[in-house]
């Protein structure tokens, strides 16, 4: 029998679900309402130098990539199995949309932060 | 022969739409405001690859009145993600048993949204600790 690829999925958005639940909210608070409007935070806390400092730093670069990309997974499969569940279409246009969706914003993920560069 | 046609349960084509599945629709919404999110970080990201001038144009973004109206929807989203994260946990994992005896599902809810809490306050105490 052919081997389900479902426990990877379910895998990187019980992943990206567990991370978004511990650490989602206080980092939009954050970086789109402290830092934007300065609420308690100083507006040079997002300053070019800084973030920039933050992405060329490989151990930076891995933190960004992890956040960014298991959100994109997590999102992928909850719209995949809602959509599955609404019965919208049929199971392999499905994936394609809603993984390859999110196989495609971790590759652009990915060109971001190596064209950021390295010290 | 003719097996005979099996009989098809009628579905409500919007059953997601109304009580008692909306709560369920709503909880699967959440994932979309997680990704949203995401995607905010990730333009920020590739401003920050394009050069300084796209990435305070990114910054400015930010500091729109859109964008706040936007931060404050994914917000809540997020918020609703940590509620039903939580409480959905207990059911989606093995049985936790201390003791002899079997842990009450919502003692693993309470447990979960509590470090929540705590890891919210603590990030933001960081943020603040680190400023410029």
């Amino acid at each position: 029998m052919k081997r389900s690829p479902a426990p990877i999925f379910w895998l990187l958005f019980g992943a990206g679900g567990m991370l978004a639940a511990l650490i989602g909210p206080a980092l939009l608070v954050i970086t789109g309402i402290a830092a934007p409007f300065a609420i308690g935070i100083s507006p040079g806390f997002m300053s070019f130098e800084r973030v920039a400092a933050v992405a060329h730093h490989p151990l930076g670069k891995l933190v960004l990539f992890g956040i960014i990309t298991l959100f994109f997974w997590h999102g992928a499969e909850r719209v995949y199995l809602t959509l599955r569940d609404m019965h919208v279409g049929g199971k392999v246009a499905l994936m394609q949309l809603c993984y390859g969706g999110a196989a495609a914003l971790t590759m652009v993920t990915v060109l971001a932060l190596v064209a950021i560069g390295f010290h | 022969m003719s097996r005979g046609r099996p009989y098809v349960r009628p579905v409500e084509p919007y059953w997601w739409a109304h009580p008692p599945y909306l709560a369920y629709t709503l909880r699967e919404v959440t994932g979309v405001a997680v990704a949203g999110y995401a995607l905010i970080l990730l333009a920020g990201l590739i401003a920050l690859a394009r050069g300084e001038a796209h990435y305070v144009a990114w910054l400015n973004f930010l500091k729109s009145p859109w964008s706040l109206v936007l931060h404050i929807v994914l917000l809540a989203g997020l918020i609703a993600h940590v509620w039903t994260w939580f409480r959905i946990m207990p059911k989606t994992m093995p049985r936790l048993s201390l003791g002899g005896s079997i842990m009450p599902q919502t003692l693993i809810s309470a447990a979960g949204l509590v470090l929540a809490a705590v890891t919210f306050i603590t990030i933001l105490l960081l943020a603040e600790w680190v400023r410029p």
